[in-house]
């Protein structure tokens, strides 16, 4: 069972990491903590017990998602307009 | 094409990791029964190694292993592999996907073993081409190949 000081802090980790990717400006380094934002959710749903949801979010939410946003700012423009 | 910059370090974890990525794929694609995972995500894992190459080594050195020809077919099999396994079962006198009617010369149990296999490897199938067809797409590989 996993400790629940542990939980926490993946909360925290994830929250931080949401909001950095909000606020920073440049699009490529947002979707790369995107990537750390569904890594740490992913650990998140495996410490809850919940493994094939965790398995789910680190392949696709880390891995495939954050490459296809990369396609995407390389097609458009780097910096954030807003 | 992404144009790529040359990075050593790029280049040799890539071709270090696809390999492990690859056999940790079809571990998790034929222990799907009774441990976690199972076709979709092996098939993710599979597209991943193949975007991994796509991304770092560049599209001389990508483009042979998985031509940007075989994602849609690869999708289409895929899809053929599970729609055919269930409309095997109904067709020899069973419900759709009740893998005890395959006629398959095994004992019910290994039918069924069997029958959730080849479901896996097709959802594996369609899941691959499907995800690497998308990312060829995006990123414009097939019009200039």
């Amino acid at each position: 069972m996993t400790p629940t000081v542990l939980i926490f802090g993946f909360f925290v980790i994830a929250t931080v990491a949401a909001l950095v990717a909000l606020e920073v400006r440049d699009l490529l380094a947002a979707s790369a903590v995107l990537s750390v934002f569904s890594f740490v959710v992913a650990l998140l749903y495996v410490s809850l017990g919940a493994v094939d949801v965790g398995f789910n979010e680190a392949v696709l939410g880390a891995g495939v998602t954050g490459v296809l946003f990369l396609v995407a700012v390389y097609h458009t423009e780097r910096r954030s307009g807003d | 094409m992404i144009t790529r910059k040359d990075s050593v370090i790029l280049d040799v974890v890539t071709r270090i990791m696809v390999p492990f990525i690859q056999i940790f794929a079809f571990y998790v694609i034929f222990h799907g029964h009774y441990s976690p995972g199972g076709g979709f995500q092996g098939g993710a894992l599979l597209a991943g190694s193949v975007l991994l190459q796509r991304i770092v080594l560049g599209r001389d050195r990508s483009l042979p292993g998985f031509p940007v020809k075989w994602g849609v077919p690869f999708g289409v099999i895929g899809v053929l592999l599970f729609f055919g396994t269930g409309l095997l079962a109904q067709v020899m006198g069973g419900n759709f996907l009740q893998y005890d009617a395959l006629p398959f010369p095994m004992d019910e149990v290994w039918l069924r073993n069997t029958g959730i296999l080849l479901v896996e490897i097709g959802v594996a199938f369609a899941v691959m081409g499907t995800l690497i067809a998308i990312f060829d797409e995006l990123s414009g590989a097939g019009e200039e190949a």
